[in-house]
């Protein structure tokens, strides 16, 4: 008998991902626990281990498909020392170039916002088994009810809830079509006159949600100048400090650290939109933009208020270091309360991020550089950094963020008080 | 803000909210007022059982002989039976403070009291060493629990010698010779079983036509003969019109159909219903509404006043550790951001006489009452195989279920063990499960667990054992 090896969901909210590489191929002897293959998601690369022990009987999804849905047969695996039995197609396997249809929104749709999709037939569905009689009787298609039981398991209050020929129960607020883009000809680019470099699932990602944050939630930037000689005079300290323990606090470890105790002082900043109500976070979760080679990614400090300069630096350095060989966990990178964002190493002076939904704000920092301040009525000189904070309206205010730029600023400025 | 969340009462509505909340990781306190674990532990479900335990093991002996065995002269010695009874509950309470102290969370011995604060109430407790400590949290859950309702004009209240509650039930020095008890719900059936098996002459007295008038009327109609067979003596449908003390004991004066008459005894049990503990709390000046005793809450225990919840007993009927416990659970997990599914499960109740008693769901009537076109099935013990060989006769299984869709919609149960095999049928319809899953599980022989088969068979015409 053989087995089919079917494309792994790699987190609860993937619907599809790109088959990077094969590490076997027809013929190869492979043992439970041995990799197998790539999977490459919109934001991380992930290896795929067998499972099972046996001989490759075919390779049904070759290297570099994208857009394989989730429990698609990709190989398919003969039973120990079994004659290879004869090759069956891979169901609808989607070809590499077949990528025209729009991709599918990756993370579950939010409710109240969208329909949910109707699930790929033959996936299964899991219904009490009262709703599954009351549903017979009503003569309601399931596959387009949402669940409201344990682990979205449709109950009998979905089935009563929803109406034949409607998906579900679920308000079904239209969701604002997406803005139809022009292709490079009609816009005046002509065919022949560029290379198309393929979107990959990051870059997909990175345009739909950034897209979406820019155009539907209402921000606004607020800009403070602050004044890190002090910071930088405490940086050389406690980095003599650790030099034994091979740690280096950066600028932007700093920043991360006392951004956390500032949401800590101005909870109202620490919080999320959700149409429930707002989420007030119980800690300061802190993701860091890192930039990647074609793209960006924000892993996050979890519970940064909590720990310690040489912990932050430490987790700091090694999540940058396996963001940039993508090898970072989605629990990694998923979630998050407030982003920061640092392009002072670009000599950039200033500028305003894009919100990372559903953060309530995200901080933008600049270089610090020496520049004219005036001090008391003279001139002088001192190392400056301008930092944004760019807010989500519904959530923060003006007046809190700018009572949290407030805090930060005297954490910056003053940097013995991050210790109170 | 001292605390995430602080929770007002430790019994199983709240300590079991504390622990969870701790495990949700919220910074988390408990304030208690009297013992850890509350009513439940140590002066309710627990030693109750305890008492019960005691009671049922001596009425089996004098069956001795239905099973071939011999004892001399059974007899018991009632102040050991009441020792053990607190050794039990002491031995609990110990261990819900160790439970505590594993989970991190600071117990805080006093009285509470709200005021307004800013976002969730601030809490001032009387410290039982002296002193108040205010301590603010985001949130506060109510779990303040309930108490045995009384009625003072009529003489419906404890005076600690003649008249008890459950509270003075528990720790008598002797079993009275003669007994009534005022109420024939869970509570007032235990004790007179309780008192009964130990040879007590107790009657019961209940307003309503019929004992233990919240399960099922056949069920009533079972254990009000069961219990005449042990001894208990019954008036149902009479009004208590006053209860007075006399030098010896009690004197009841009753009416019942324009009639009225006296009854006399020892001792009195007040068991004529709960009332919600929401006195003292500052509740009024916060505006928390409170209707017939009980704080007024949404599905996830919120009262409407920011962040202030209520769980448990004194969040409402049915006044049970369980519920409490499910409540106090799925609001933190609401707090938390969890999102955890509708309070929707059905919740079983059980009585531990003997014989017991166990239901969940609706009754045939109020299904009917619904307008539910039923199917109901029943099954005696009598003529199960693990019964018979066990001397366990008494009882049956009924079951009730929606003819339209086959859905079971309620369960109830009297013999032994059944408080022990109920949750069977509960997590049938907690999985919103047909007739034809409960046809489709195999039961193991012999048990009396068959009897529960076979009644959701009888309901659908297959009977097998009849």
């Amino acid at each position: 008998m053989s087995i089919d090896i079917l494309m792994p969901a790699l987190s609860p909210t993937m619907e599809e991902g790109t088959l990077a590489k094969w590490h076997v191929k027809k013929g190869d002897v492979v043992k439970s626990g041995d990799v197998i293959a790539e999977i490459e998601t919109d934001k991380a690369t992930m290896e795929v281990e067998a499972v099972d022990e046996g001989v490759v009987e075919d390779i049904l999804v070759p290297e570099g498909t994208e857009e394989v849905k989730v429990n698609t047969p990709i190989a398919k695996l003969s039973g120990e020392g079994e004659a290879p039995a004869p090759v069956a197609k891979a169901p609808e396997a989607p070809k590499a170039e077949a990528a025209a249809a729009p991709p599918a929104r990756v993370e579950a749709p939010r409710p109240a916002q969208a329909a949910p999709a109707p699930r790929p037939a033959g996936e299964r569905i899991f219904v009490s088994p009262l709703a599954r009689r009351l549903a017979e009787q009503k003569g309601l298609d399931l596959s387009g009810v949402q669940g409201s039981g344990p682990h979205g398991r449709i109950i009998k209050a979905d089935v009563e809830a929803a109406r034949p020929g409607r998906p579900s129960a679920a308000p079904t607020a239209a969701a604002a079509a997406p803005r139809p883009v022009p292709s490079l000809a009609q816009l005046g680019i002509p065919d022949g006159s560029y290379d198309l470099v393929p979107l990959d699932g990051m870059r997909r990602t990175v345009a739909r949600r950034l897209t979406d944050s820019f155009r539907d939630v209402p921000h606004f930037p607020l800009n403070l100048d602050l004044e890190i000689d002090g910071l930088l005079a405490a940086r050389v300290k406690i980095n003599a400090m650790l030099e034994k323990q091979g740690v280096k606090v950066s600028v932007n470890d700093l920043v991360i650290k006392a951004a956390a105790i500032a949401l800590m002082q101005v909870p109202e900043a620490n919080a999320s939109y959700s149409p429930d109500g707002i989420a007030m976070h119980h800690h300061a979760d802190i993701a860091m933009a890192v930039a990647l080679e074609n793209g960006l990614i924000t892993p996050i400090i979890r519970q940064a208020e909590l720990k310690g300069l040489a912990q932050i630096a430490r987790e700091a350095k090694d999540l940058a270091e396996r963001a940039r060989t993508r090898k970072l966990k989605p629990e990694e990178f998923q979630g998050g309360t407030f982003s920061v964002s640092n392009l002072g190493m670009f000599g950039v002076r200033s500028f305003s991020s894009i919100l990372n939904e559903p953060q309530g704000a995200i901080l933008s920092v600049g270089a610090g550089e020496k520049r004219p301040v005036v001090k008391g009525d003279q001139l002088a000189i001192a190392t400056v950094m301008s930092v944004t904070l760019t807010c989500d309206h519904r959530v923060v205010d003006g007046a809190i963020g700018a009572r949290w730029l407030q805090a930060f600023k005297t954490l910056i400025e003053d940097p013995i008080t991050m210790i109170v | 803000m001292d605390f995430d969340v602080i929770i007002i009462g430790s019994g199983p509505g709240g300590y079991v909210t504390a622990i969870r909340a701790s495990q949700l990781g919220l910074k988390t306190a408990i304030v208690e007022r009297e013992v850890l674990g509350g009513i439940c532990l140590n002066w309710g479900c627990i030693p109750t059982k305890a008492l019960l335990k005691s009671a049922e093991v001596y009425e089996q002996l004098g069956h001795l002989g239905d099973y071939g065995l011999k004892v001399e002269k059974a007899s018991f010695d009632f102040a050991g039976i009441v020792e053990r009874s607190r050794k039990v509950a002491a031995q609990l309470n110990s261990g819900v403070g160790f439970l505590m102290k594993k989970h991190k969370i600071e117990v805080i011995e006093g009285t509470a009291k709200l005021e307004k604060g800013t976002g969730a109430p601030k809490v001032l407790v009387a410290l039982k060493a002296g002193g108040v400590r205010t301590v603010t949290a985001r949130h506060v859950i109510l779990a303040t629990g309930a108490r045995a309702r009384t009625i003072p004009a009529i003489g419906l209240e404890p005076d600690g010698d003649r008249v008890w509650t459950y509270r003075e039930a528990l720790t008598p020095k002797a079993a009275p010779k003669s007994l009534i008890v005022i109420g024939s719900g869970a509570i007032g059936i235990e004790f007179a079983s309780f008192y009964r098996a130990l040879g007590s002459d107790v009657t019961v007295i209940e307003a309503l036509p019929r004992i233990l008038p919240v399960e099922d009327e056949e069920v009533s109609k079972a254990a009000h003969k069961a219990f005449e067979k042990r001894g208990l003596k019954f008036r149902v449908g009479v009004g208590v019109k006053k209860l007075s003390r006399s030098k010896t004991g009690v004197s009841i004066e009753l009416e019942a159909g324009g009639k009225t008459e006296t009854l006399t005894a020892d001792v009195a049990i007040v068991a004529v219903g709960i009332v919600g503990n929401v006195e003292d709390l500052g509740l009024e000046a916060l505006g928390v509404k409170v209707e017939k005793t009980h704080i007024v809450t949404d599905g996830h225990g919120a009262t409407g006043v920011p962040g202030l919840y209520a769980i448990g007993d004194v969040a409402g009927p049915p006044w049970l550790a369980h519920k409490a416990s499910h409540e106090g659970v799925h609001c933190i997990e609401h707090i938390a951001g969890l999102k955890p599914a509708n309070l929707t499960s059905p919740i079983p109740g059980c009585t531990y006489s003997t014989p017991q008693i166990a239901s969940v769901g609706l009754t045939e009537a109020q299904a009917k009452a619904q307008g539910i076109e039923v199917k109901v099935g029943r099954f005696p013990f009598r003529v199960n195989g693990k019964a018979i060989a066990s001397g366990e006769l008494d009882g049956f299984v009924k079951t009730v279920f929606d003819g339209k869709t086959g859905a079971l919609i309620g369960a109830h149960m009297i013999g032994a063990e059944v408080t022990e095999m109920i949750q069977g049928y509960v997590l049938a319809m907690t999985l919103e499960a047909t007739e034809a899953e409960l046809h489709a599980t195999v039961y193991p022989h012999p048990t009396m667990s068959e009897a529960m088969h076979e009644s959701a068979l009888d309901a659908f015409g297959k009977v097998l054992h009849i």
